[in-house]
């Protein structure tokens, strides 16, 4: 038996409008209609078998489908692209070719611009995390231009390994990717993607995890710069004790989309999930999406989930849509739980901040900085947390919030 | 000697059911090194005063004025008013999420001093206040008010009263919610303050029991938006025995 379970506010969308500042509403769609169940959705690698996208299909009702056309059906350079990454021992970063790499270990696209890339692909990243040592690495990439492109990434962590990974993008883009992350049994792997693209950058990436037996993944998606950002992990919870901590950050400016699709499939007892996204907006046409389906199915007995979405709305003018589903098909469960806000700054917070002596200016700062803190805090690498708290900073001077204000 | 000037002060709030007046003709002249308490009925304006005399965007001054040594407030910005010397100790203190105590105070001190703070001697300044005040040090790393109970938020409010150094200060039912222990420490506090920078003090309370410790050279009853009746410290004695009833079948009805 299934049962969907809406968040008691399962679908909340907040759109700042005007001088009157906040209206509220549920967004229809999908909200309180039981979902599909989420493992029978239909995937494939192969493009040709997913129809047109007309912006109905689950996975695109709130994407800007109009910008995107190339990315999902056109023809896309699928060659390897320059990679930075310092050589670091047990992090192996190689460029293999597609036919000698299994693919579809982690997951298989659910949606068209996912098959797109991996039907195109010609040559395939790959990211081997060995030895039980702590380390980590940053994989930079910066030059890809503004050409369409598919991009196809295996991150393995063999068992009881132990590493930190950092995808880090910048400069131009216009890419369609998939991301397979596969955690080997005990091991410890964090993967930290960061999205610091140029203003007009278009990047559509689908990650898939599948988590090993009292395997631990720490799955970080911190999306700052792009025209249109959309990042969906899904993880797959395949064995007994497997972690997945899914964190996520985003910023978004004028005329921003930030979209993440969270899924965590929970497929075997003892799993353990933590979903907390957290978003800050400003400006006009700023726009976040987030998505959070978490599906415990029959096997998944003794799971303990939870899963969170909250959105900071500094300015007028943006929008922010949180839509959290929990599908629960077993009757034995540790806990599950969920929540989704969309909130105002708080005026109280700046009156107490100002009392204080503190500027407006300087007290928003502070309150922004502190509601995305969180995230920050849980990333365990102390210099991503500082490059990560420079970042907001600068989001943070990229527009006087001040004026902005009222 | 320094001087705050509140002069036939009419505040009004913005509500559904339009704009209501609170504050009805107020006049209150305040000096440092003076005690003034304003004890008044559920209702009656005192926070509406103490926040009006803060800069809460919320309340909107009809007419009247408030100066300090002969300067506007009322022109001042929130943060403005802080640096000019002026403090409120809030009646319900906000939480701030992800922002430490410690970067808080920090950040407060540097705002109002113009500089930072020398590190050494401002880390043994607050130690040495937060163990005065009984607060765990446990405290610093925490994030503003979160989870703080109401006791512990009014000593982080007197914590900071006693950091900043003020040369007003307005605290808004410091006493409520405190057991008799949590009272005595946090009188200490602001008579430390008190004794230490010789600020002038406005004691909002609803009741007479902080009166025991935090000595006031004046009391003021506070009846309907203003001041019903003023006089020394045996007009709060008479207010414990008696109650506001006098006051309330007098004041015309709102
Ligand atoms: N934002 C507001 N909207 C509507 N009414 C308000 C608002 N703020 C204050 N009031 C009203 O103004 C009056 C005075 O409130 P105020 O908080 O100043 O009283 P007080 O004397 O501090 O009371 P207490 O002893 O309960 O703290 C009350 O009737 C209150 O309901
Ligand atoms: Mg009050």
């Amino acid at each position: 038996m299934t049962t969907a379970v809406p968040a008691g506010t399962p679908s909340q969308t907040l759109e700042t409008t005007g001088q009157h500042g906040i209206r509220a509403h549920s967004d229809g769609a999908g909200a309180f209609v039981p979902v599909q169940t989420r493992s029978e959705r239909f995937t494939s690698t192969d493009v040709s078998d997913f129809g047109d996208v007309t912006g109905r299909e689950q996975s695109w009702k709130l994407t800007p489908i109009d910008k995107l056309g190339e990315l999902i059906s056109g023809d896309l350079d699928g060659s390897a692209y320059r990679v930075d990454a310092d050589p670091v021992d047990g992090i192996a970063v190689t460029w293999a070719d597609v036919a000698g790499v299994e693919r579809g270990l982690a997951g298989i696209p659910e949606e068209k611009a996912s098959a797109n890339a991996w039907t195109q692909t010609e040559q395939v990243l790959r990211i081997d995390v060995t030895g039980e040592d702590k380390k980590r690495s940053l994989v930079r990439r910066s030059t890809l231009g503004t050409a369409p492109r598919a991009a196809h990434t295996v991150i393995t962590a063999a068992p009881f390994s132990s590493g930190l990974v950092i995808l880090d993008s910048a400069g131009q883009a216009k890419i369609t990717e998939n991301v397979e992350i596969v955690v080997g049994a005990g091991a410890q792997l964090t993967v930290v993607s960061v999205q610091g693209w140029d203003d007009d950058a278009l990047h559509l990436a689908a990650h898939f995890a599948r988590i090993g037996r009292d395997a631990k993944l720490t799955h970080v998606v911190v999306s700052l710069g792009g025209s249109v950002v959309r990042v969906n992990p899904s993880t797959h919870l395949a064995e007994e004790g497997g972690d997945i901590e899914a964190l996520g950050l985003y910023f978004s400016d004028a005329g921003q989309h930030l979209e993440q699709q969270v899924y965590v499939n929970h497929d075997a007892p003892h799993t353990r999930s933590r979903v907390t996204y957290k978003g800050a907006l400003q400006g006009e046409g700023a726009r976040s999406v987030w998505i959070g389906d978490v599906l415990i199915g029959q096997k998944a007995t003794a799971t303990d989930s939870y899963e969170q979405n909250r959105n900071l709305v500094l300015t007028d003018g943006t929008r922010a849509d949180s839509i959290p589903n929990l599908e629960i098909e077993t009757g034995d469960i540790a806990g599950a739980g969920h929540a989704s806000a969309t909130g105002r700054f708080d005026d109280e917070q700046l009156f107490y901040l100002q009392a204080r002596g503190i500027s407006e200016e300087e007290a928003r700062r502070l309150v922004v900085r502190g509601f995305l803190t969180e995230i920050v805090q849980q990333i365990p690498d102390s210099e991503l947390q500082e490059r990560l708290g420079a970042a907001i900073e600068a989001e943070l001077a990229g527009t006087s919030l001040a004026d902005e204000e009222r | 000697m320094s001087v705050l000037e509140i002069r036939d002060l009419h505040v009004s709030v913005e509500t559904d059911q339009g704009t209501k007046p609170i504050l009805k003709g107020v006049d209150l002249t305040i000096r440092t090194g003076e005690t003034h308490a304003i004890m008044g009925p559920n209702g009656s304006g005192k926070s509406t005063l103490a926040y009006t005399i803060a800069g809460h965007p919320k309340y909107s001054v009809e007419s009247g004025s408030i100066t300090l040594d002969g300067e506007d407030v009322l022109a001042m910005s929130v943060d403005e008013r802080a640096r000019a010397g002026l403090f409120l100790a809030m009646q319900y203190p906000v939480e701030i999420p992800g922002v430490t105590v410690t970067n808080f105070l920090r950040t407060a001190k540097t705002a109002i001093a113009g500089e930072a703070p020398p590190v050494r001697s401002w880390i043994k300044d607050v130690r040495g206040a937060m163990t005065d005040l009984r607060m765990d040090s446990t405290f610093a790393e925490r994030n503003v008010n979160e989870g703080f109970s109401g006791g512990e938020k009014k000593r982080h409010e007197i914590l900071q009263l006693e950091l900043l150094k003020p040369t007003f200060a307005v605290l808004d039912e410091t006493d409520s919610g405190l057991d008799v222990d949590a009272l005595k420490i946090v009188s200490e506090g602001v008579n430390r303050a008190k004794e230490n920078t010789g600020l002038g003090l406005l004691l909002i309370t609803h009741y007479t029991r902080i009166l025991r410790y935090i000595k006031p050279d004046f009391v003021h009853v506070f009846v309907a938006g203003k001041v019903a009746e003023q006089g020394g410290p045996e007009l709060a004695d008479r207010l414990e025995d008696e109650g506001y009833d006098r006051y309330l079948s007098d004041a015309p009805v709102a």
